[in-house]
């Protein structure tokens, strides 16, 4: 099978390596709950992100874009398929191997207003990790919390505040800064900037590249959002019923699409300006149920091009490019 | 301009809290205020009962016996001549001492059964249908089964009431965690590698406090109420430590000629239950975000 197996420049290992990955969620019924059916969140998705890159993972809501960075981070326990972190297999870690691998992978998430306990203060959240990593005694933990603090451009005096006296941009940089503190090679970002105003999701974007710059860090970056995705990305992977159907570079990606998901989701932003008008083509229908799942190419009940072939054999993703690889039998 | 929200948001909040928490707790809850005063005194005179007791409360009189309430014996006698009031002091001490181990009691048991099945998959299956077959004994005969057992005491009446209570809290505390550890700070958590005890104690335990509170004053309640049928039918507390329960069984075939003897326990019953339950809606209220906006 084909894998998007070009990186960014180099030879070197990809940092994380995803092969085949799948999550069933059983549908149980009856008095011994029986599974009756599945709901196919993510079924077989391979990628691949190298040192300092970042990768955009694009899908309407539903696809299965956020199952698939839970996952990975091992919150939720995958099907099948392989997780490779630095070379190694991280699929089978228990809870103790799990503790030394989440130093190097952190995770940014979406509700900066669920995702910081309510009742910690600010600087106890964000030094938490290091609690739990033994690190430092109170005053050097404090220093580095204070340290972060100003890295993602709070105060540190903000330490003592709870939660609900920051906004939302600061409560999402606190989130930044309590991934951050255990010196991640990578972060998972799950739409880190979906539930912010525009103008504050400038600014995290914006961070969030600057910490990438500084640190080196690689980003898997989940959101809907295509402009934020385009800005930050080098790469972006649609995907679509809980398969990836196209990878391909960032200016590939946008310039020329090739699976027609891909056109039918850009097709769908929104032009800047008052009066342009750009050929749409809208999507027909909904999406599909995941718990039964289209034959053939997931996408042909609502494919406009659609032929015969494709409701018979699933298309396999192959190269149309350079590290261009599209899941369509018309391409 | 991250600034200026902050500042607005910090600058507001404090001002009104620091005007005097106690005196707009008494405003906005005055029936829980009433019903935690009326329980705090009961409580204090239990406590004090060998000072505040004017007679021995098993001294036997039988001159005295059957005395209506007067200025000697302020509550009457029973049929053996025994003073009601200080019978009665005493055995607010053994409602109290009841209705708080009972309350304690299976709110510790239910937080740690509870915690292990809104957590584990597997305990929980078999835990809750452990559970489900306690509350179905009725409390009442494995009182008597008990007492059949062991010898009478005031800890068997306290374990007889604890065992089906207990399903109770396991109930309310699995639901509280299962609905926590769905939350994303609990994901956020594991993910920078909390350890489990950690998580329970920091992330999700606190968030079961306020449920628990309200849940344990309903229990002291019941409690309270179960030690006096149970003591009435002659299950409970042993005869010779006076209970209201007791007092009011022994009474009841005097009731046509000496009516002190039901009427003061039952009412003092009635008064005790009565404040704990309006404590308890106070706390439910105060502590539920909800509900305290609405009043």
């Amino acid at each position: 099978m084909s894998t998007p197996e070009n990186l960014a420049p180099g030879v070197v290992p990809p940092l994380l390596d995803v092969r085949d990955l799948v999550k069933h969620f059983p549908i149980r019924r009856g008095l011994f709950g029986t599974p009756a059916a599945k709901v196919h969140a993510v079924d077989g998705i391979s990628l691949s992100i190298a040192a300092g890159e970042t990768l955009g993972l694009v899908g309407e809501s539903g696809c299965g874009k956020s199952t698939a960075g839970k996952v990975i981070l091992r919150l939720i326990e995958p099907t099948s398929g392989s997780i490779r972190l630095e070379g190694r297999d991280i699929t089978t870690f228990g809870d103790g191997d799990m503790r030394s691998v989440r130093r190097e992978m952190q995770v940014v998430f979406q509700d900066p207003y669920s995702s910081l306990n309510p009742r910690m203060r600010a600087g106890e959240i964000v030094g938490e990790p290091f609690i739990n990593y033994g690190m430092g005694n109170a005053g050097e933990r404090e220093d580095k919390v204070a340290s972060l603090f100003r890295r993602v451009g709070l105060r540190p005096e903000q330490m003592a505040r709870y939660p609900h006296e920051f906004s939302g941009g600061q409560r999402q940089r606190l989130g930044i800064a309590r991934a951050l503190a255990l010196g991640p090679k990578l972060i998972i970002g799950d739409e880190p900037v979906s539930a912010l105003d525009v103008s504050v999701q400038a600014q995290v974007i914006n961070l969030l590249m600057d910490l990438q710059a500084e640190f080196g860090l690689s980003y898997l970056f989940i959101a809907h959002d295509l402009a934020v995705v385009e800005h930050i990305s080098h790469r972006v992977a649609v995907m679509y019923l809980g398969k990836i159907v196209e990878v391909a570079p960032k200016r590939a990606l946008f310039g020329a699409p090739q699976h027609p998901y891909t056109e039918a989701l850009l097709a769908s932003v929104p032009l800047p300006k008052p009066g342009m008008r750009r050929a749409r083509q809208t999507l027909k229908g909904d999406v599909p149920s995941p718990i039964a799942p289209p034959s053939g190419c997931r996408f042909h009940t609502r494919c406009p091009y659609a032929i015969p072939r494709c409701s018979q054999e699933e298309p396999l993703l192959h190269k149309v490019g350079e590290g261009h690889d599209v899941a369509c039998h018309l391409r | 301009m991250t600034d200026i929200t902050a500042d607005a948001a910090g600058g507001s909040a404090p001002a009104p809290a620091k005007r005097s928490r106690l005196g707009r707790i008494v405003r906005r809850h005055p029936m829980m205020v009433a019903g935690g005063v009326i329980l705090v005194t009961m409580a204090v005179v239990a406590a004090a009962a060998p000072l505040l007791a004017p007679h021995d409360p098993i001294e036997l009189n039988v001159v005295d016996r059957l005395r209506p309430p007067d200025e000697d014996y302020l509550l009457g006698t029973d049929a053996y001549g025994r003073d009601m009031l200080s019978r009665m002091l005493y055995g607010a001490r053994v409602s109290l001492i009841v209705g708080l181990a009972v309350a304690l009691l299976s709110t510790v048991l239910g937080l740690l059964i509870g915690v292990i099945a809104g957590y584990y998959r597997l305990a929980d299956a078999i835990l809750m249908r452990i559970m489900d077959g306690l509350m179905a004994i009725p409390g009442i005969l494995l009182a008597i089964a008990l007492m059949a057992l062991t010898r009478a005491s005031i800890e068997v009446v306290i374990l007889a009431i604890t065992i089906p209570e207990v399903p109770r809290v396991v109930r309310l505390v699995r639901a509280v965690v299962l609905s926590i550890r769905e939350q994303t700070y609990v994901q956020a958590a594991i993910a920078i590698g909390t350890r489990f005890p950690r998580l329970m104690l920091k992330h999700i335990l606190p968030n079961t406090v306020a449920p628990l509170v309200v849940q344990a004053t309903y229990i002291f309640a019941h409690a309270v109420l179960v030690e006096a049928y149970l003591s009435f039918l002659g299950v409970g507390t042993p005869p010779e430590i006076p209970s209201w329960g007791n007092i009011i069984a022994e009474g009841r075939l005097y009731v046509q000629i000496a009516f002190w003897q039901v009427l003061f326990p039952g009412l003092a019953l009635a008064v005790m239950v009565l404040s704990i339950n309006v404590l308890g809606d106070g706390l439910r209220d105060m502590l539920d975000p909800k509900m305290s906006r609405r009043s």
